[in-house]
């Protein structure tokens, strides 16, 4: 028992406590990026959105919270009870899970591993495995055809993801999160004689994959355009059809951790996570988590934006999309990043 | 043409163009009118909630001549007249209107000979329990003396359209 309490009790207390420091921040900040998503939508269809609970409607959130918890929770009777309850827990524990090695500043971070992206990349492909559940143990039609659908476009967009954070693994040369953010103090500005400043980060360098990665992130997060497994024109809510109360609560609870994870992820990758645009006075005062929050929530923005004014994609375009499209440019640009770093003599 | 597309797809200019066409509808003035504490303007002609109504003398109007339990198509109305009274007219004992089945087609006010029942303007009528929509007698009589004014502007302003 030498040493028990230095080695591993302290340090599993204070690795408990920045958990739930983490989870009851992300939890609040979700809460309202559920109601700002609402409002932009609103915004753009000229609508005011949730605006009576609170000032400015602050507080919808956290009153459908309560809604949700007070509802009777029903269980289809042909379903499978424990698989049907356990899809949402799994859904949101592993969008919350993610969380564990995002770096929010330099150094704040829970578990700061050097296979931060591959832990990342094996989380969010489990996330599958919630709506499959979801679908299968519901014993319901329509909830069994979105569940295969979904499970069809994660699996498929997973793929030009990969390909696309192999390109910028291959800038980075590590595959820890905070060094990817580092690494992007240096890049196209600096090479010119600028100051460390956007230029560096590697939304230019590695534009089109910028773009592939922010449209799979779209579809991987089953979000509009590309939210066929829930198209409520056609399959009702998907694989969510049967659920009611808390589950249901617990499933938007996972797919909006999954698309604020989904948002740091692009801005650790492209946008420089903490770093501030300009590396000059007034803004490098300012925190890096404020910048990390902000780009975020740009990003956020930008998906909320999306679900506003595209259609619906079928779905053979969503997979000729992700196969025929994505998938060969992203291939193709490995294999050209990983050419023009190595003739360069750039390669990390 | 195939080449035109091409390029268009790859420089998403159409998700482009979306994205600022979006842009300009989110900063436009809100179309919602902010419903409890803002309300629409309602016509004279306006069928809501059913109210029986007197004359300035506090007599009922209604004279149990069952012309609206005849027309209502709902069959909503039940009706039941007492006996006729020294001065020789009539009134109902019993005047049940079902809000439930009620469609509101305004059929009641207008088969009404003495104007005697007729849809107010109040729409807010939303109950917790269904057996608070059976309305009877007394409900409706206390609606036509809480709706009077507006009752009877409505009327005079439809008046020389009939």
């Amino acid at each position: 028992m030498n040493g028990f309490v230095e080695n591993y009790l302290i340090p599993g207390a204070i690795i408990v406590g920045q958990s739930l420091l983490v989870l009851v921040l992300l939890l609040v900040f979700i809460a309202y990026v559920l109601l700002a998503d609402r409002k932009i939508w609103a915004a753009v269809q000229m609508r005011r959105g949730p605006n009576v609970v609170g000032a400015f409607g602050l507080f919808q959130s956290f009153a459908d919270l309560l809604k949700f918890m007070l509802k009777e929770p029903i269980i289809p009777s042909g379903s499978n009870k424990g698989i049907f309850l356990m899809a949402p827990l799994v859904t949101v524990t592993l969008a919350l899970a993610g969380w564990a090695v995002i770096p929010f500043n330099a150094g704040w971070v829970i578990a700061n591993i050097n296979v931060g992206v591959l832990y990342l990349l094996a989380i969010s492909s489990l996330g599958v495995y919630g709506v499959i559940m979801g679908g299968w143990a519901s014993n319901s039609k329509y909830p069994f055809l979105s569940s295969l659908r979904a499970a069809a476009q994660m699996v498929s967009y997973e793929v030009s993801i990969g390909f696309v954070i192999v390109t910028v693994l291959l800038c980075v040369g590590s595959l820890n999160l905070s060094d990817i953010v580092l690494s992007q103090q240096t890049g196209l500005g600096t090479k010119l004689g600028l100051p460390g400043s956007f230029l560096d980060w590697y939304w230019l360098a590695l534009l089109p994959m910028f773009v592939i990665f922010f449209i799979s992130a779209l579809a991987e997060t089953n979000r509009p355009p590309f939210d066929l497994a829930e198209a409520e024109s056609e399959l009702v809510a998907g694989f969510m059809s049967e659920y009611g109360s808390t589950p249901y609560m617990m499933f938007m609870l996972g797919e909006y951790a999954s698309i604020c994870l989904m948002c740091a992820m692009t801005t650790i990758l492209f946008l420089g996570g903490w770093l501030p645009p300009v590396d000059i006075a007034p803004f490098n005062w300012v925190p890096g988590i404020v910048w990390f929050v902000l780009k975020g929530s740009m990003v956020f923005f930008m998906f909320s934006m999306v679900k506003a004014f595209v259609p619906r994609y079928r779905y053979d375009q969503l997979m000729r999309l992700g196969w025929k499209v994505f998938l060969p440019i992203s291939l193709g640009m490995v294999v050209l990043v990983a050419a023009v770093l190595q003739t360069m003599g750039w390669a990390p | 043409m195939r080449l035109d597309q091409t390029a268009k797809s790859i420089f998403l200019t159409e998700f482009v163009s979306a994205f600022f066409l979006a842009m300009r509808y989110f900063f436009e003035p809100k179309k919602t009118l902010n419903y409890p504490f803002e309300k629409g303007a309602l016509s004279p002609r306006f069928r809501g909630e059913h109210a029986l109504r007197r004359y300035p003398n506090g007599e009922e109007r209604c004279i149990a001549c069952k012309l609206c339990e005849a027309i209502c198509p709902a069959q909503a109305i039940t009706i039941e007249a007492g006996p006729r009274r020294n001065d020789g007219t009539r009134r109902t004992t019993r005047y049940d209107i079902d809000m439930v089945k009620c469609i509101y087609c305004g059929f009641c006010q207008e088969a009404c000979p003495v104007d005697a029942i007729v849809e107010g303007p109040n729409f807010e009528f939303a109950t917790e329990t269904r057996e608070e929509l059976y309305y009877d007698k007394e409900k409706l009589l206390a609606n036509g003396d809480r709706w009077e004014r507006e009752i009877a502007q409505n009327i005079s302003m439809d008046a020389p359209y009939r």
